[in-house]
């Protein structure tokens, strides 16, 4: 086996350190995590005496019970839910065609589709929110799932369109030519050969979609009232919580987003590090 | 036929099109109407006024400002090395990228939890250091009496919360680099500080160039862990749109601060751009 001699002599010269400096910023990194599961696991009288043990002296789900139990936090869940299953749905309707045609395709302006949508990916999220809080208050869709759902979308389309055109690069466009010298037409071809390729990676890009929309707190509270998200309820009723409310809110949060990352950690490298190279 | 053919990719691209043409150019044409009319005037600078005279407005431009500049360094140093360490392939390395990656699932506001557990006044941080004997009582940290504590906590909290982001781009941009470069400087002799120097900085450039352009960008809209750790005793642009539209429902100055946020994102980028030159072939935008 040919490993990269530059690595291994560094691993060799200090491997002692190297590790010690690796699970340092591992540790760094879980400590929290596990600090907010103790603080969610916490009684609440426990919570509020000084001095407190770290970890907590009995493991209580209370707060958690508490939490879910409280006024709109089941019905914001299930606002969340489905506005990251709407955002999915559409993002992929509209998106994977364009990411099909990236990969396919050479036509004029396509450098400058591209430009454009790196482009919009630089916009800050409160210069779309609030416009368009003004123009669905006209539209009659200001606070509805769909209002919330279209702006997760505007925020997840431009990279749902890079990422299904690398994931569909990936497919030799051979094989769908040789489908189509086998009898099939464009769409059977792209149905039977490219989408059981993709499929995985589709449902990677599908899972960060929902994980991006499940966290979105700016636009997601600027465009709800009533039918508020679960962290645009969280944010609204901030102020008038008690911490263990807080500390089983942020931990009821923040769970199901790991596990997804957790799903589609072998195509993080892949997503993030996409490159617009020829 | 070839009519058909060259009419396809558009009809592809079409759906996308329309969409990002109703949700990007319209709004951003909008906010700058609302930032600059009212019901009265078709053209006003009032919001501008009233935003530049407003008490939060100076705090909020230097907060937003001072937190992207002490916040991004650290982060670059801090994904770097990380990413060097992952790109060693050692074994079980696979394990520490994904627990570095970890925070790259958890919101901002899930975040400004997390640390608020920490940083509260019977918090994590309080008990450990009295448990340790380093404190005698309870520090409150989180107090408008406090504010480079809150800074300190805010910096805590984002750099550990956006820096894997940071990391797996220039993770990636690592794993770009030819081998033969590196072996080659064995060849010469070289150390690995001369290697991370003269190769492997040069020639993560663009990877580099994306993530400040990213982190930036990013590190402007930052809103949860400050609307959580410091509700408005930190003021940033990004918080006082929102305030500015939730609690005093004025669109039209939360539409100026969104407008001003952006032509500081559009210098910022541009000016990353012109001093960080990567030749062509080598843009590896974000």
């Amino acid at each position: 086996m040919k490993r990269d001699s530059w690595q291994r002599s560094a691993i060799t010269s200090s491997s002692v350190g190297f590790y010690l400096g690796a699970s340092l910023i591992a540790l760094c990194t879980l400590t929290p995590i596990i600090l907010i599961a103790f603080a969610a696991l916490t009684s609440r009288a426990e919570l509020y005496t000084w001095p407190r043990s770290i970890i907590p002296t009995k493991f209580s789900l209370d707060n958690l019970k508490y939490f879910i139990n409280a006024y709109g936090v089941l019905k914001s869940t299930f606002n969340s839910i489905l506005v990251a299953m709407v955002t999915i749905l559409l993002s992929l309707l509209i998106g994977a065609p364009a990411g099909y045609a990236l990969s396919r395709f050479r036509f004029r302006g396509k450098e400058a589709f591209k430009l454009g949508i790196l482009i919009t990916r630089m916009f800050p999220t409160s210069l779309l929110a609030i416009p368009l809080a003004v123009m669905f208050l006209r539209w009659r869709i200001y606070d509805t799932i769909l209002g919330v759902s279209l702006m997760h979308t505007s925020l997840s389309l431009p990279f749902t369109v890079l990422i299904t055109a690398s994931l569909f690069l990936k497919v030799p466009y051979e094989l769908e030519e040789a489908a189509l010298t086998l009898g099939c037409n464009r769409i059977t071809a792209f149905i039977h050969v490219s989408l059981p390729l993709i499929l995985p990676g589709l449902a990677a890009a599908g899972i960060f979609t929902f994980v991006t929309s499940w966290n979105e707190v700016f636009a997601a509270s600027i465009l709800t009232v009533q039918n508020r998200t679960l962290p645009a309820h969280i944010m609204a009723t901030l102020e008038a919580s008690p911490l263990n409310f807080k500390f089983a809110g942020g931990f009821f949060m923040i769970i199901p987003a790991i596990v997804f990352i957790f799903i589609i950690r072998k195509y993080l490298l892949s997503m993030w590090g996409i490159s617009v190279n020829k | 036929m070839d009519c058909r053919r060259t009419a396809l990719p558009y009809f592809l691209l079409a759906p996308t099109l329309i969409f990002l043409l109703f949700f990007f150019v319209v709004p951003l044409f909008q906010v700058i109407g609302l930032a600059f009319s009212s019901e009265h005037s078709i053209f006003t600078l009032r919001h501008f006024n009233r935003m530049f005279g407003d008490i939060y407005y100076q705090d909020a431009v230097i907060n937003t400002l001072k937190m992207a500049v002490i916040i991004i360094p650290i982060q670059l140093v801090v994904a770097f090395l990380s990413a060097l360490i992952i790109n060693k392939r050692f074994k079980g390395s696979t394990l520490f990228l994904y627990i570095y990656a970890i925070p790259l699932g958890i919101s901002e506001l899930g975040a400004g939890l997390i640390w608020l557990s920490i940083f509260t006044e019977k918090g994590y941080l309080n008990s450990i250091l009295y448990q340790l004997g380093i404190l005698k009582e309870a520090v409150i940290y989180l107090s408008y009496q406090s504010p480079q504590w809150i800074m300190t906590a805010i910096v805590i909290t984002e750099v550990w919360r956006a820096t894997p982001l940071v990391m797996i781009i220039l993770l990636s941009g690592l794993q770009m680099i030819a081998k033969d470069y590196l072996e080659a400087a064995d060849i010469f002799g070289a150390n690995w500080w001369q290697k991370v120097w003269l190769i492997i900085l040069p020639l993560l450039k663009p990877s580099i160039q994306s993530a400040l352009i990213i982190r930036t960008l990013l590190a402007f809209q930052v809103f949860g862990p400050i609307i959580v750790l410091a509700g408005r005793l930190f003021p940033v642009m990004a918080s006082e749109s929102f305030f500015w539209y939730t609690l005093i429902r004025n669109e039209h100055v939360a539409a100026t601060y969104a407008l001003l946020l952006m032509v500081i994102s559009m210098i910022i980028t541009w000016s990353y751009l012109v001093f960080l030159k990567t030749k062509d072939e080598q843009v590896g935008v974000l």
